[in-house]
């Protein structure tokens, strides 16, 4: 057992953990943070996708201490106080899921890739996500709803303007 | 996953001194990215007291040229940092494709150089905790007879697993070597003599690191003058998969004339397959023609031996034998 202290979503968290425990584990079975999904478990499926420092890693193939003293961000960290991120938004507007199961964790990796090269091609958005899989759709509205996440940060909305959308939106159902 | 302790290690040394000596006792274990090993360690493949953590040494993910143009790898860099390597593209053009289709971009980012040579094989029954195969201490290899069409068509006997490391191929074709460090001393060692068939050693692994070896680096001598290189891998996915086939040619040219080669085939055999006499043959021969071609190819995979599903992967490295030399020669 030991007590983990990182950044969690822009928190400052302690997290007590045996071991042998999974970055997935703790954020779902200790931190209650069930966004991030347990898929395959062996590093196929990309479902438990987030951040680390930024960067994408797989949660379930990651051990737990690995986040000591680091910086975590899950699906739940996106959104901000102005509403969802422009790619949450995004995924949500191209409707392009089914089950959505794989969604936490595309929508991880699409968010890195849109950061690092919003003027990102289809092949490179396809390389980008080859390691997160979904079983039901057949990619190509993921691939749009990342091509629209990346014109819409080029064009400088950025989340500001996503959120705008969201409230128009929210505004109209209700 | 059974419960273990994790070390942070300091210092190399500090690391293999906490490493059984015994090749029988297996309380312990080395972790780096840990994208093979938490596979390993939930399949039950592994079940060690206690993991010796190698992240955070000092020096150990460095990437420096010395001044001839030798090219040392700590064993810590990060396939994504070899594949993101301006000079490695574009000096040792094998070594940057391979690393460029290991796994998937989460993989890369976090695997290591190091855990990616010592990683264990794919093989489904091997991988399987129902299966107590040779590879695992029992009496027979279901490959043999069973469902094998990833499985060996070369150097299988007894046990028909491949390889499963892209680096592995590439970094065996550019002559590299490979230092480890124990507590009694450091010893350096060519790659293609890390590997070793399952006919020469034990059944139960694949190189001939002692338990309490430490992989600390890899050095790729600066190629002689001249050379093209390449790596060709064909996975049955396209988004992101193991070889199913993989080629690693290296080429020197006098003129439009092969003076000079090395080939490594990945995918087909419990080691990356080195194929000196078809780098023999190559010589004075033009890279492009279908005689070379085929001369190469029925050499190369003269001694292969295909099982009941796998006999596909004769043709299939033969084609990218074809693609290579066309790629190099062009
Ligand atoms: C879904 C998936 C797809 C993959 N696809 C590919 C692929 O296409 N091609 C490919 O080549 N690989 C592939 N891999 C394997 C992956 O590249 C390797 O697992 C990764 O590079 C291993 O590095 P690591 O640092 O995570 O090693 P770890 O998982 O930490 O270690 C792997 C093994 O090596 C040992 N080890 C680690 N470092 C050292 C050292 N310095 N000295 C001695 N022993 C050491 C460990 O004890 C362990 O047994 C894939 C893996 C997954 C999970
Ligand atoms: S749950 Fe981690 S990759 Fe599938
Ligand atoms: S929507 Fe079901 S897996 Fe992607």
């Amino acid at each position: 057992m030991r007590i983990l202290r990182f950044r969690l979503n822009g928190d400052d968290v302690e997290i007590a953990a045996p071991d042998h425990w999974t970055l997935l584990e703790i954020l779902r079975y200790r931190a209650g943070l069930t966004g991030t999904k347990q898929g395959c478990d062996k590093g196929d499926c990309g479902a438990c996708t987030l951040h680390l420092d930024g960067r994408s890693v797989l949660s379930c193939i990651t051990l737990a201490a690995d986040a000591d003293g680091r910086d975590v961000t899950t699906i739940e960290g996106l959104v901000s106080a102005s509403g969802p991120d422009v790619v949450q938004d995004c995924f949500d507007e191209a409707g392009c899921l089914q089950c959505g199961f794989c969604q936490p964790g595309m929508i991880m990796a699409s968010r890195q890739l849109v950061t690092e090269n919003p003027a990102a091609t289809r092949a490179e958005i396809k390389a980008a996500l080859a390691g997160n899989l979904c079983r039901c759709t057949g990619y190509t509205k993921i691939y749009e709803a990342v091509e629209n996440a990346c014109r819409r940060t080029r064009e400088g909305g950025g989340a500001a303007a996503a959120g705008v959308t969201r409230a128009a939106e929210d505004g109209a159902d209700g | 996953m059974k419960a273990f302790d994790l070390v942070q290690a300091r210092t190399v040394q500090e690391a293999a001194g906490l490493l059984p000596v015994d090749p029988a006792d297996k309380s312990a274990m080395l972790l780096a990215g840990g994208q093979d090993l938490l596979t390993e360690l939930k399949e039950h493949l592994a079940e060690p007291d206690r993991l010796v953590n190698l992240k955070g040494i000092p020096g150990l993910d460095a990437m420096t040229w010395e001044a001839d143009g030798t090219l040392v790898i700590g064993a810590m860099v990060t396939v994504q940092d070899l594949e993101e390597h301006t000079r490695v593209r574009e000096t040792l053009t094998a070594l940057h494709e391979a690393a460029a289709s290991v796994g998937s971009p989460q993989i890369r980012s976090v695997g290591t150089v190091g855990g990616n040579l010592n990683q264990r094989p794919r093989c489904w029954y091997f991988r399987s905790e129902e299966a107590h195969c040779l590879k695992k201490g029992g009496t027979h290899c279901y490959a043999a007879v069973g469902k094998n069409r990833y499985n060996a068509i070369l150097g299988g006997f007894p046990s028909y697993i491949v390889h499963p490391s892209d680096l592995a191929t590439a970094l065996v074709a550019l002559e590299a070597e490979v230092t480890l460090v124990s507590p009694s001393g450091e010893r350096t060692l060519k790659l293609d003599d890390y590997f070793t068939l399952p006919r020469e050693g034990s059944y139960q692994r694949e190189t001939v690191r002692l338990p309490n070896e430490v992989m600390t680096s890899v050095r790729v001598p600066a190629p002689p003058a001249g050379m093209r290189s390449t790596f060709l891998k064909m996975q049955e996915r396209e988004s992101y998969d193991w070889a199913l086939s993989a080629v690693a040619l290296c080429l020197w040219m006098d003129g439009s004339r092969i003076s000079d080669a090395r080939l490594v085939l990945g995918g087909v055999a419990p080691k990356p397959w080195r194929c000196a006499s078809t780098e023999a043959l190559l010589q004075g021969r033009s890279p492009t023609t279908e005689a070379t071609a085929r001369a190469a190819g029925a050499d190369a995979l003269k001694d292969a031996r295909a099982l009941s599903d796998n006999g596909y992967k004769i043709p299939l490295t033969q084609g990218l034998l074809r693609r290579a030399l066309q790629k190099l020669g062009a």
